[in-house]
């Protein structure tokens, strides 16, 4: 079952004038319910446009997207309603907080969709669960929030809209390793807790390798590779020259299965190296140690 | 999008125009804008309509620029243009209960409509091939006299010159909370006077916040680099008046000369 699908999507901006650019150039992909889709491409390969297309915050030039099998712009005057069922985390989304406290600020969408108040403030505090915000912060204003306070703050704001699809754009950007691996961490349990839909757009293949079931690789405005995360970080070549760089771990071990050792050559993180690499080390010998 | 606002907006470009001094613009800019509404007959106004089609072909910037550049104050010029139709003083042509139309009305009416189209290009003119920076490096070098009075003329230019190049970045900036906000439902479109404003607080609220958070970043940044005011800087680009520039401005009093016979031989169009 799709829950997103896209047909031959096309966006270009500045039609009509020197400066016409497509972005997102003929894509076709279709996003499996329940999965965890990550989306990767290098600065400026449409990847950006495309998911603001997913939620109808863009009108795309040419091409459809469906969501549940339903063309998202059949009725341009409810499009609202396609929001609150693809919800969108953008870059550095806590510069959305606006309200008096973060409570305030999560229920605002659950307001917006039109639940009362005693729904939306249930709605925002089961979100902030997810994001684990503190009973006390929520009474604070948002502005006296740490960093990553107020980026979880905004990411359970959108979370709060319970959406089929979550679609999340460089969440852990900016951040230090130990608040990027909580916000990694949290969204991976959020997807497996509520097996909803989550796509994370990153420029990082350690983050996408470390989450994501499947991923799609844009490049040039066009949807290059799509498919199991273990087969696309078996690319390494393609990847390398579309300016993606594969984790330094997968890198370290493909060089190690390339000298003969008998490790994988698609390591998704530290910890699956972590057990392919002690073995060989407890078998003992100078060149496993000198690994 | 909002990015669609062309009013002031520098078009890079390497016409006569664009190479002409800023000051020279400038002041240029603020005299022809005093002589279209010192002209009151048909001879000087076709003139000064002459002078700003000239200084739109000059520029080679696309005349579509110019004509969105007047789309906002189509409103402005029909409203004063009909507004004093009905205050010409004389035999009424037309008239209807308290309204009346006379001849000098009308033409009062197309003068004046006339007048800001020709204001809006002339100034146009100057800020699509005047970059931000050196317009304000102009004003500043055309006011200095004032700092004699006490006028921070230096300061003055220097918040004109972060006012404009924050522009661009905050109108990118209210994109993307407009988006954020829109994403979490935000309805901007639909409603009354005092919903649609209610609306707008999703989004005042984090540009304000970003603007201040900008401007700290901006004033530590100037500070540690030394800035503390306008005593004994230099500049890297120093202008200076060139051939062609000085061709202008005996031009331009050439053309004062013109102007002042052509208004004193003629009569008033009223």
């Amino acid at each position: 079952m799709n829950v997103l699908e896209t047909k031959d999507l096309t966006y270009t901006y500045g039609v009509g004038t020197p400066f016409e650019i497509t972005a997102v150039d003929g894509v076709s992909v279709s996003v499996e319910a329940g999965e965890f889709l990550g989306v990767i491409g290098h600065t400026g390969s449409g990847k950006s446009t495309l998911i603001q297309m997913l939620n109808g915050l863009i009108r795309p030039t040419a091409g459809q997207v469906l969501l549940n099998g339903e063309d998202i712009w059949a009725k341009p005057k409810e499009i609202r309603r396609v929001r609150f069922k693809v919800g969108m985390v953008f870059q550095y989304p806590e510069y959305q907080l606006f309200e008096e406290t973060v409570l305030k600020d999560i229920m605002f969408g659950p307001k917006n969709m039109g639940l009362s108040d005693a729904d939306a403030e249930a709605k925002a505090r089961e979100a902030a669960r997810f994001t684990e915000l503190r009973e006390d912060l929520l009474e604070k204003s948002p502005f006296e929030l740490s960093g990553g306070e107020k980026r979880r703050a905004a990411i359970a704001g959108v979370i709060a809209m319970d959406p089929d699809v979550l679609i999340l754009d460089e969440p852990a950007a900016g951040l230090d390793p130990k608040g990027r691996d909580l916000i990694l961490a949290q969204i991976s349990n959020y997807h497996r807790e509520r097996q909803n839909t989550v796509l994370l757009v990153s420029h990082s293949m350690e983050d996408i390798g470390r989450t994501a079931d499947r991923v799609l690789v844009m490049n040039r405005g066009k949807a290059e590779f799509l498919g199991p995360t273990r087969r696309i970080f078996a690319e390494g070549q393609e990847l390398s020259e579309m300016g993606l760089r594969l984790p330094q771990i997968t890198s370290i071990l493909r060089r190690l299965s390339g000298m003969g050792m008998p490790v994988g050559d698609t390591v998704l993180s530290v910890d699956e190296a972590f057990f392919q690499l002690l073995p060989l080390l407890k078998r003992g010998g100078g060149k496993g140690a000198g690994a | 999008m909002i990015s669609d606002i062309t009013l002031g907006q520098f078009f890079p470009g390497s016409s006569v125009m664009h190479r002409l001094d800023p000051r020279v613009k400038l002041c240029m800019t603020v005299y022809y804008i005093g002589l279209i509404f010192c002209s009151r007959n048909w001879i000087t106004l076709a003139l000064t309509v002459l002078t700003a089609l000239s200084g739109v072909v000059l520029s080679k910037v696309p005349a579509k620029l110019y004509l969105k550049s007047l789309k906002p104050i189509w409103f402005l010029i029909a409203f004063t243009g009909i507004l004093n139709l009905f205050y010409g003083s004389g035999e009424p042509i037309w008239s209807f209960g308290f309204l009346s139309i006379t001849r000098a009305g009308i033409i009062n009416a197309v003068m004046i409509a006339v007048r800001l189209v020709v204001l809006i290009l002339i100034s146009s003119v100057l800020t699509f091939t005047t970059s931000p920076t050196q317009l304000t490096d102009a004003i500043e070098r055309v006011l200095k006299p004032l700092a004699l009075l006490h006028v921070p003329v230096h300061e003055f230019a220097m918040m004109m010159t972060i006012a404009l190049r924050f522009v661009p970045t905050l109108l990118e900036e209210t994109d993307k909370i407009m988006s954020a906000q829109k994403a979490r439902g935000a309805d901007l479109e639909s409603g009354g006077l005092a919903q649609r404003i209610r609306a707008l607080i999703p989004i005042l609220i984090p540009l304000f916040v970003s603007a201040f958070r900008r401007a700290f970043d901006l004033a530590t940044a100037m500070e540690s680099r030394c800035y503390h005011g306008g005593a004994g800087r230099t500049r890297m680009k120093t202008l200076h008046l060139g051939r062609v520039d000085y061709g202008v401005l005996a031009l331009c009093a050439a053309y004062l000369v013109l102007f002042v016979l052509l208004t004193a031989l003629l009569p008033a169009a009223i």
